[in-house]
């Protein structure tokens, strides 16, 4: 049994952190879109609509992506979770509706629109379209955040005959940990999606694909990113006291830290050891931990020792891959920090914009391309990781909520999954980067296969 | 709340009732792009891509119906979306790599560089099978029960072939309708092939079903129930001979009609799926568990309802737009 359940939670990791690569995408994407669109109609540039037209490409893509790979999530609790719904399903049921429908809602009526409208439609509703879009893809990740939220920080409920029956829905939605997570998640699609258009357009750049449309691209993803990279880690620190004053086990996994007590070390580096309790090889700058946990040197932090039941039972989470999954994406956003920081400084020292960027700034960019993404996974496993033992806090442990299913099935779909998932994502990477290389020789990439609309039969190839 | 009477018992029939036409609607809908998928081998390179043109714009709503459908199962019936998935893990996984697959394939084969587009073709068809047989396979362990016997998994292996089959055969008729010329004739051939698969496989389910169990056999042949229920098999098998025969005469002049074997697909498919929904009812796991037993709470099925209640008829309008827009035959072109 503990050999499925530890597959089981492999194979839901894989695949949701497989789905998420692409909401990460979608959510700020589209708002992006928007901004690009807003600055076409109020200056009448076609640089604007030059960025549009690329990104709204890379958006189809990761629509797509992002919807048949959340085709499988919703299978994923029946197949292998059903003890999930059966004791919360009360309250992730209208949850889980609520993400599916506004998801829904929006592809159904208006994704048609922004992707193939542009010359079809009013200006103003292919503009309305995007802000919808990108309204509903936010809005989708709002009720996915808030069932995440509780799970986390559970409340708004009572148990009947061992089932949650949900009392009072606003104290459901508005849990307290749900205001700083989402607010982090978005932040970390904006990012995300920064750090890869600044990538692109600085390959693009750099294989002497330097258009206009590339230059606007390039300055506002660089500018967005130094603006919000500080925002971001402001809120993160507030979504860690926020934890600590929650989920302490967790906080005390994320920071290696065993024995309660005060004047408690930041650990930059360490080997946590669960079985000796101690870390091995530790390096830390004293007082540190205290200071940005509690906002006094000397202040007091719990730690890992006091989430050991008398019977010895472990009720924290195995500590090594929450506290390095947290070093790593810390590490990932110092690094973001400063590239951006750095290239800001340089935009507007030599003020040449774009053009002051010196090329090895560039190739910086390009191997950042997708930096959000592993900030983005490492954030989410250190808080799911950090959650465990248990699925609902308090509530239900994981093990309660796995299916008997043979751990030979298990491990066989999994690895299918997984090859399929290194294949597309091999694939969405290359596609990405030959739209980009076709764009900078001057090819057009709007070619597709698409039927006429009777009522629009002038089909005008682009060449 | 009580106006309708004991919101137990009505809101997981109204659940019920929604999951059931979400399945109708995506097994007619996906069912005829998965069809063309499968069809693929069978077309060269250039009717390949005005089969691809003429499902372009709807498979991606197409299968949101089936994330509606195992939707309203997850939220709505909770316990038997746990009980129907465990049982069905292998083909489930199956089927959704499959629609990974296809879906993606579809994305990739216009944007990666040609000389990969074969391969998104066969990924295309690939994808496009594992789902159709997968799927198949899911409904004969179904109506077997769930019950994984080597007797069970060979009936589940006939549906699956016949469901494939089905699914190439109502492709066809979307081809037929959607297409013209050289493409067109193949697609009456097909249809014509494929038309014996339905009719086996419909044939095979309505035999078998009331074997499996004695209450859907008491349902179907005691008096006067057999009496009402006639219609059902009389105007499927009429509408089996008409198919036949209009096919046998396709295409007609000026392509009149040429949406009339879709149009009597569809309603095959409907005859079929009424005659197994009432054969079910009120069982959500066959024999095992009753939708009144497996649902959510009503406080939060009602929360769902509200949703839902805006979000269908949108659905449904969208649907009917987008059809009325991309209506006629498919034709090439380029969009941006």
């Amino acid at each position: 049994m503990m050999e499925t359940l530890l597959l089981s939670r492999i194979q839901f990791a894989a695949n949701i952190s497989f789905h998420i690569l692409f909401p990460t995408i979608t959510i700020a994407l589209g708002w992006v879109l928007l901004f690009f669109k807003i600055r076409y109609n109020m200056t009448g540039q076609d640089r604007w609509m030059e960025a549009y037209r690329f990104w709204v490409k890379i958006f189809a893509l990761s629509f797509a992506l992002g919807v048949v790979s959340g085709i499988t999530m919703s299978f994923q609790f029946g197949t292998n979770w059903p003890g999930f719904m059966e004791i919360v399903g009360n309250i992730a049921g209208p949850l889980l509706a609520y993400e599916i429908m506004t998801a829904f809602f929006l592809e159904a009526v208006f994704l048609g629109i922004m992707l193939f409208g542009f010359s079809r439609v009013p200006n103003w509703l292919h503009t309305l379209a995007t802000f919808l879009v990108a309204f509903g893809t936010l809005m989708s990740a709002f009720w996915i955040i808030v069932l995440n939220s509780w799970m986390h920080t559970p409340q708004g409920f009572e148990m009947r005959d061992g089932v949650a029956h949900a009392t009072d829905w606003f104290a459901i939605v508005f849990n307290p940990s749900m205001p700083y997570r989402f607010t982090h998640m978005v932040l970390a699609s904006f990012l995300t999606v920064s750090f890869l258009i600044a990538g692109v357009s600085a390959f693009r750049w750099l294989i002497g694909g330097r258009t206009a449309g590339v230059r606007v691209a390039l300055k506002t993803a660089v500018v967005t990113a130094a603006l919000l990279m500080p925002v971001q880690i402001l809120v993160g620190d507030m979504h860690g006291l926020n934890t600590k004053e929650y989920q302490p086990a967790k906080v005390a996994a994320m920071e290696g830290h065993w024995e309660t007590g005060g004047n408690v070390p930041l650990i930059l580096f360490a080997l946590p050891d669960q079985e000796a309790r101690e870390n091995r090889f530790e390096i830390g700058i004293p007082n540190l931990a205290s200071y940005i946990l509690t906002h006094t040197w000397d202040g007091e932090v719990q730690g890992l020792n006091d989430f050991v039941a008398e019977d010895g039972t472990v009720l924290h989470p195995r500590v090594a891959p929450v506290f390095w999954s947290f070093r790593v994406m810390i590490g990932t956003g110092v690094a973001m920090l400063l590239l951006s920081w750095t290239a800001c400084a340089m935009m507007l020292r030599r003020r040449r914009g774009v053009e002051g960027l010196p090329k090895p700034m560039l190739y910086a960019f390009v191997a950042m391309s997708f930096s959000g993404w592993i900030a983005t996974l490492a954030g989410w496993y250190t808080t799911e990781i950090g959650r465990q033992p248990w699925l609902v806090q308090g509530v239900m442990t994981t093990a309660e909520a796995v299916a008997d299913v043979p751990a030979p099935m298990v491990l066989g779909t999994l690895i299918a999954y997984l090859v399929v998932y290194a294949l597309l994502l091999s694939a969405y990477i290359y596609v990405i980067f030959y739209l980009a290389r076709k764009m900078s020789r001057g090819e057009d990439i709007g070619t597709r296969v698409a039927p006429a609309p009777a009522a629009a039969p002038k089909a005008i190839p682009a060449e | 709340m009580n106006t309708f009477g004991d919101p137990a018992i009505w809101l997981p029939f109204v659940f019920a009732g929604l999951m059931g036409v979400s399945i109708l609607i995506y097994v007619v809908l996906d069912g005829f792009d998965l069809g063309v998928g499968v069809l693929f081998p069978f077309a060269d390179d250039d009717e390949k891509d005005r089969m691809i043109a003429s499902i372009g714009p709807f498979w991606d709503a197409n299968e949101t119906w089936l994330v509606l459908a195992v939707g309203l199962l997850l939220v709505a019936f909770p316990v038997a979306h746990g009980a129907i998935l465990t049982a069905l893990y292998l083909p489930v996984a199956i089927m959704l790599i499959g629609l990974i697959l296809r879906g993606v394939a579809f994305e990739f084969r216009a944007k990666a560089p040609a000389p990969h587009k074969h391969l998104w073709n066969n990924a295309f068809f690939a994808g496009s099978l594992m789902t159709s047989l997968s799927q198949g396979f899911m409904l004969g362990m179904y109506i077997m029960g769930l019950q994984w016997t080597w007797a069970n998994a060979g009936f589940a292996l006939l549906t699956a072939v016949f469901l494939t089959v089905g699914y190439s055969f109502i492709g066809a008729t979307w081809v037929i309708h959607k297409t013209d010329e050289y493409l067109q004739r193949k697609a009456v051939d097909w249809a014509k092939g494929g038309i014996w698969g339905l009719v086996l496989g419909i044939g095979l389910i309505s035999m078998a079903t009331p074997l499996v169990s004695a209450r859907i056999f008491d349902k179907w042949f005691s008096w006067p129930e057999a009496l009402y229920l006639s219609p059902l098999p009389i105007i499927s098998a009429l509408l089996v001979i008409w198919l036949w025969w209009m096919l046998r005469r396709m295409p007609y002049m000026n392509d009149r009609w040429s949406w009339l074997p879709f149009a009597a697909a569809t309603s095959l498919w409907v005859m079929a799926f009424g005659g197994m929904a009432y054969s079910f009812y009120p069982y959500v796991v066959p024999e095992q568990l009753t939708i009144y037993e497996s649902a959510s709470a009503p406080e939060s099925l009602f929360i769902i309802l509200i949703g839902t209640m805006f979000v269908l008829p949108t659905i449904m309008g969208y649907t009917i737009l987008a059809y009325t827009v991309f209506r006629g035959k498919a034709t090439e072109l380029r969009y941006d």
